[in-house]
């Protein structure tokens, strides 16, 4: 059961068609942004993967696509043997009962005239769970999620509660359906330091508990270590680099991953900084360099690097990397 | 599928944990309905006591809303009866106030005091029943409008656009010529005219908070369109809503005046316009009777003005950011 395949992205591609200016609709163009361009990777149950990458790399619009929240302009992706662009409205019910998202901002997500208790039940109420089932289900979700102390807290306002308290309330609605898959957006990056680890621990204890296969989304290589096995590195809406967390935070090949490793703060006065070999910001999406799309900015860049596009290939058992820089440790 | 089952007993931490399930039923619960209203109920009241214009505003409304409750017992004729000199057998016209007439009579002998208070009464049920009319199709319109986007938004658009383009009280003249002269006309042809104000508003609010969290968490865990849009979204606009409602009983209490006073109202009900009318008809101002024209008018800026003040007041406290 461990080493089933949860979920398979297949070539998975979306891009966002912008507004056409004059010009371009006599030229009879449509200019158009990659957000996230042939991605592929499998998820199996109970399986962790964390995905790092920049602001405005696309792996915020990738969870979303994970979740037909937005639908891909290519590819595919299959969740438990379905096709989520071919489900019935049923099948999509029960697609919503299986796979959850955790939000970023626990102030937003929760509907302000919702009571908590509203918030917590609504869930269970538009996927037609029978209602006898209710009460457990949300008691359940509300020991996962350590809050089963605090039920005065439960007719209260979302605006009534701190950001520890709604993070919490946020993944219990999350749990509260017993879902096999989630992703969580940047879970804790709105949180003050303190809390931070309050929720990462019942992150962790929840995958564990319920063998939940969990897509981390967060540009925090701290965090990703701290709670996933596999890690996946993204650069302008494409995979750079992918495999064990472990691996990759000791022995990072690709050189964007290198520079993220090495931008990790080191809580010490005593440490020396090396300046990042990294220059320059995310380059204008909508006109990605030629070639390797991190050339502009790579150290390691050489005339053949803005001529092709390096594919993602196995270097070593486990290990992605899209770099002709890297050369192969198997 | 196994979401739905039981997984207490997977494994130990979990069964521990799971041993201390809250007991749900004991934990406290104010019944939904019960704990809405009184969330309303003090928000209602909160405003009032915090800012001197909603209170003012409050104030006059109730006034007039008594006032139009216990008209029956607060008039002393018949508002439309022609009065008579009991030893003359006289017409009793254009007697100034005092004791008998407390706002004298009109030139046709009728009680003026009688007059204006029956005329609250018209001019609340216009103002009300168009504002709720007002402001129901223009909140419909704005959150499918906004919500939706697309061809709808277009189309719901540019009838606004369509609308707003239309001379208000010449549409509402001609509609009530056409339809005849009724407050119920003069109520369709303010509502007719008036949902693309508030529509506006509530598409553009709508549009902001279709992008908020809570609406995609909605989405991920199952709700549909329409009870993302109803239930969702909806409770988020309504105190929009109420402010619309509070200008739009103003204007229309006005319009029905302004069409009444031009003689394109209902000639059975007495309304302030009626009065004005009719004052101004027989040459009222020429004789001095201020006592005749100045109360309606009067009456006429207090309910416009309450309503304007209440808004103001609920606006800067529901909406302190939009403080200058």
């Amino acid at each position: 059961m461990r080493d089933e395949i949860l979920l398979d992205v297949d070539n998975l591609s979306k891009s966002f068609t912008l507004t056409r200016s004059l010009g371009d609709v006599l030229r009879s163009r449509t200019p158009k942004v990659d957000a996230v361009s042939d991605i592929s990777f499998t998820l199996k149950r109970g399986e962790t993967i964390g995905i790092v990458g920049e602001s405005g790399c696309g792996k915020t619009t990738l969870g979303r696509m994970l979740l037909k929240l937005i639908e891909p302009t290519g590819g595919k992706i299959t969740f438990a043997g379905q096709d989520l662009s071919a489900l019935s409205h049923e099948e999509e019910l029960a697609f919503r009962r299986r796979a959850q998202l955790v939000f970023q901002n626990p102030f937003d997500a929760l509907n302000p005239h919702f009571t908590i208790r509203r918030s917590l039940y609504e869930p269970l109420f538009n996927t037609r769970v029978p209602e006898d089932k209710h009460d457990r289900m949300v008691a359940e979700a509300l020991v996962r999620v350590q809050l089963d102390g605090m039920m005065h807290l439960l007719d209260s306002y979302p605006h009534q509660l701190s950001g520890g308290q709604l993070q919490r309330v946020v993944l219990a609605r999350a749990l509260v359906l017993q879902p096999d898959f989630i992703v969580a957006d940047e879970p804790v990056s709105m949180l003050d330091v303190s809390v931070r680890a309050g929720i990462l621990n019942v992150l962790r204890e929840v995958r564990d508990t319920m063998g939940l296969a969990a897509v981390f989304i967060s540009h925090d290589l701290a965090l990703v270590r701290y709670v996933c096995e596999r890690t996946i590195t993204m650069y302008l809406g494409s995979v750079v680099e992918d495999g064990p967390t472990k691996d990759v935070v000791t022995n990072p090949l690709h050189p964007y991953t290198r520079a993220l490793v090495q931008a990790v703060p080191v809580p010490s006065v005593d440490q020396s900084h090396e300046p990042l070999p990294l220059t320059g910001g995310l380059p204008d999406a909508r006109n990605p360099p030629p070639g390797c799309r991190f050339s502009d900015r790579c150290p390691l860049a050489d005339d053949g690097c803005r001529l092709g596009r390096p594919a993602l290939r196995e270097v070593a058992p486990g290990r992605r990397v899209a770099c002709f820089k890297v050369p192969s440790l198997a | 599928m196994p979401q739905a089952t039981d997984t207490a007993g997977a494994r130990s931490v979990e069964q521990r944990a799971l041993a201390r399930l809250p007991d749900l039923a004991s934990a406290p619960r104010r019944s939904g309905l019960a704990a809405m209203a009184g969330r309303a109920f003090r928000a209602f009241w909160r405003v009032p006591s915090e800012n001197a214009y909603a209170a003012i505003g409050l104030v006059i409304y109730a006034l007039f809303v008594l006032t139009a409750i216990f008209a029956d017992q607060l008039i002393h004729y018949e508002p439309l009866e022609i009065l008579l000199n009991e030893e003359t057998y006289q017409l009793a016209r254009n007697l100034p106030a005092g004791s008998e007439h407390w706002l004298g009579t009109t030139y046709g002998g009728r009680d003026i005091y009688s007059q204006l208070v029956i005329g609250t009464r018209s001019a609340l049920a216009v103002g009300i029943t168009a504002a709720l009319c007002v402001v129901a199709i223009g909140t419909l319109v704005g959150l499918i409008s906004g919500y939706f986007g697309g061809w709808a938004d277009n189309l719901l658009m540019r009838l606004a656009d369509i609308a707003l383009g239309i001379p208000f009280l010449p549409f509402v003249i001609v509609l009530a010529s056409f339809l005849g002269a009724a407050q119920s006309n003069v109520v369709l042809g303010i509502a007719l005219l008036l949902w693309p104000n508030s529509a506006r508003v509530i598409r553009s609010q709508v549009m902001s908070l279709r992008e908020r969290a809570f609406v995609e968490a909605a989405r991920v865990t199952g709700a549909g369109q329409w009870r993302i849009l109803f239930v969702h979204i909806a409770p988020n606009v309504l105190s929009l809503a109420f402010l619309y409602t509070s200008v739009a009983v103003g204007w229309a209490i006005l319009t029905e005046a302004s069409v009444s006073f031009l003689g394109f109202g209902p000639s059975n009900t007495v309304s302030w316009g009626y009065m004005l009318q009719d004052a101004y008809a027989s040459q009222a101002m020429g004789r001095g009777q201020y006592n005749w024209f100045v109360p309606p008018g009067l009456c006429i800026v207090l309910v416009v003005m309450a309503g304007f003040f209440i808004s103001r007041g609920y606006e800067e406290v529901l909406f302190p950011k939009l403080k200058g």
